[in-house]
């Protein structure tokens, strides 16, 4: 071969205008297609939601406590169900942040990556994650309450059954180990984001490493684990099986007061309304009227912690 | 100096320390091998270094270098799988007994590393944290040496206005002088330098050499550099390493003028590395 054909040969693998890329446009095509179709359903149901449920929603429905018969949309109302969604969110919220970033912490910073039992502890993280919610509500069911409900109150010496019964606080921890995983995966991933370059800094300085950890890289990584704590808290303000038999009640006549109260709860309710109903037409517009409320309830609940971390991520933006 | 050293890291009477502040070296590395796992990354190394002097450890990437300075402070006792052999003594003291305290070691014995490391913190909590740390807690002590660490590092002037506002702001240059001043700020006695220029440009690396020369005059200075102008021009003794091994250790007018080993007049000379 001589240097010409060479050349030749070489430009026309360059310059290959007339074909065409039909691989590329096949694709591109496709996972817009995909993209489309996602938005469409999301679209639709929210389409739906709103438009028949926005008829039945007034200041009374969310403000009424209902009496025992709430399938009549004169006299019915959410407020018990508004409250105890939010209180069961807010507890498990208070329980699932520390023990999972402290778990986190452990992982990444003290456990030693190759070991057995670091390998172990991460692979039940992760099977954690893929258990259904069902499973955690008999869990909740059989260790919180039938294990350590039964053995509270025989310590406390309860008149009656205080502990050993459903109510806020175990529906609140059964939530709290189902969206542990969440937790603990978001908190590693901002850990290790930290460069290990500050981690030095601050040993070369002569600080521990618990007061590295505490001053240097937990600051930092404070919006990663606030990222956590949205996504478990978007998971578990509508998850209905988990405090099946952990806490929620058919009826209450009055809102939860305290952690051992049982607490009435829109997911479940809609469940309620859409099972229990003597007539359904009737029950209807206020079945939309509440799942309408749920979902405002979860943005609303996503929306705050959203701001907060906001706030967090512009004052670290501030030194960064 | 000494002395502070000895009472931090004591074991023995303050008089055995006197005599050796007066005559023997402040660094001490007798028969020192380390080991990560399997890999022995330095082999028996001995080498004694004075006080208030710089000197340069220079030698090809992977030559232990690195590893050496990290002896000092301990940083290794970060790596999982590290195995040191033989002794390093700080002050007379070996500083691998079981009775230091790796935090008062780490606080006599400062660093500052390749890549400058600011905390996402103000210039001022910068220099206070290490403060902070070690108990100095009241506001007015707080200033008066962050101010004074500042003016040491050569920054003051160029940050004094801007305390407040974030290290991670500052120029690569101002940002390493910054971690200078964070070493010095918590008075260190030993400054180890782990090529702290070779990130920045000719200017800024000038600012830095300079500096070292005036630190001179208060600390003792263990500097890794792969820039031989920049040991020349800084140092008063070198340490060449080659493949774990201390191949040659003298003054830096003698090793770079007159080296003893083929080795070392090969590298300095710029034939391979």
């Amino acid at each position: 071969m001589n240097a010409r054909s060479l050349s030749t040969g070489t430009r026309g693998r360059h310059f290959r205008s007339e074909r065409f890329d039909f691989g590329s446009f096949f694709f591109s095509g496709l996972t817009g297609l995909a993209t489309l179709l996602i938005l469409a359903i999301l679209a639709a149901i929210l389409g739906n939601i709103l438009i028949n449920g926005w008829s039945g929603l007034s200041w009374r429905f969310i403000s009424t406590i209902p009496k025992k018969d709430f399938f009549d949309p004169e006299t019915t109302g959410v407020l018990p169900m508004i409250i105890g969604t939010t209180f069961r969110v807010f507890v498990m919220t208070v329980f699932v942040i520390p023990i999972g970033v402290i778990t986190a912490v452990y992982l990444t910073e003290y456990a030693h990556t190759t070991a057995i039992s670091t390998r172990i502890i991460r692979g039940a993280v992760n099977n954690l994650a893929g258990v259904p919610s069902i499973v955690f509500g008999l869990f909740g069911l059989g260790f919180f309450i039938n294990f350590i409900g039964k053995n509270m109150d025989v310590i406390l010496k309860s008149a009656e059954p205080t502990w050993s019964q459903p109510a806020v606080i175990w529906a609140s921890l059964t939530l709290a180990v189902m969206t542990l995983p969440v937790v603990i995966v978001a908190t590693e991933e901002s850990l290790k984001a930290i460069p290990p370059g500050l981690r030095e800094a601050s040993l070369a300085l002569g600080a521990t490493k618990l007061e590295t950890i505490v001053k240097i890289v937990l600051p930092q990584a404070l919006p990663g684990i606030m990222t956590g704590g949205i996504l478990a808290i978007s998971r578990a303000a509508g998850e209905v099986a988990p405090i099946l038999f952990t806490g929620v009640a058919y009826y209450m006549a009055s809102l939860p007061k305290s952690l051992t109260d049982q607490f009435m709860d829109l997911g479940y309710h809609v469940y309620v309304l859409s099972t229990q109903s003597p007539n359904i037409d009737q029950t209807r517009p206020i079945l939309y009227a509440t799942v309408l409320v749920l979902l405002l309830l979860t943005f609303a609940l996503n929306f705050v912690a959203i701001l907060i971390r906001a706030h967090v991520r512009k004052k670290l933006r501030a030194l960064n | 100096m000494a002395e502070i050293i000895l009472q931090k890291l004591s074991v023995t009477p303050p008089t055995a320390g006197e005599t050796k502040s007066a005559a023997g070296p402040l660094i001490e590395v007798d028969n020192l091998s380390l080991f990560y796992g399997p890999t022995k990354a330095l082999k028996s190394i001995n080498l004694q270094i004075g006080e208030r002097v710089v000197t340069a450890l220079i030698g090809p990437s992977g030559c232990g270098k690195s590893t050496l300075l990290r002896c000092f402070n301990r940083m290794n006792d970060l790596i999982d799988g590290v195995r040191i052999e033989g002794a390093t003594r700080i002050g007379g003291h070996d500083i691998y007994s079981s009775q230091v305290d790796v935090i008062e070691l780490r606080k006599r014995v400062g660093m500052v590393f390749q890549k400058s490391n600011p905390f996402p913190k103000s210039i001022y909590d910068n220099i206070a944290y290490g403060l902070r740390l070690h108990g100095v807690k009241a506001k007015s002590d707080v200033d008066a040496i962050v101010e004074r660490s500042l003016r040491s590092a050569a920054l003051w002037d160029e940050v004094k206005d801007r305390l407040r506002e974030s290290a991670l702001g500052l120029s690569g240059g101002q940002q390493q002088r910054l971690c200078i001043a964070r070493a010095i700020a918590i008075k260190p006695e030993i400054i180890l330098m782990d090529e702290p220029a070779s990130a920045l440009d000719p200017i800024a690396t000038a600012k830095i050499e300079d500096l070292i020369l005036e630190l001179k005059k208060d600390f003792t200075i263990v500097i890794v550099t792969h820039n031989m102008q920049q040991a020349a021009r800084i140092s008063d003794f070198t340490a060449f390493f080659y493949l774990g091994e201390l191949i040659e250790f003298d003054s830096t007018r003698k090793v770079f003028t007159n080296p003893a080993k083929k080795q070392t007049e090969d590298y300095v000379t710029g034939r391979f590395g």
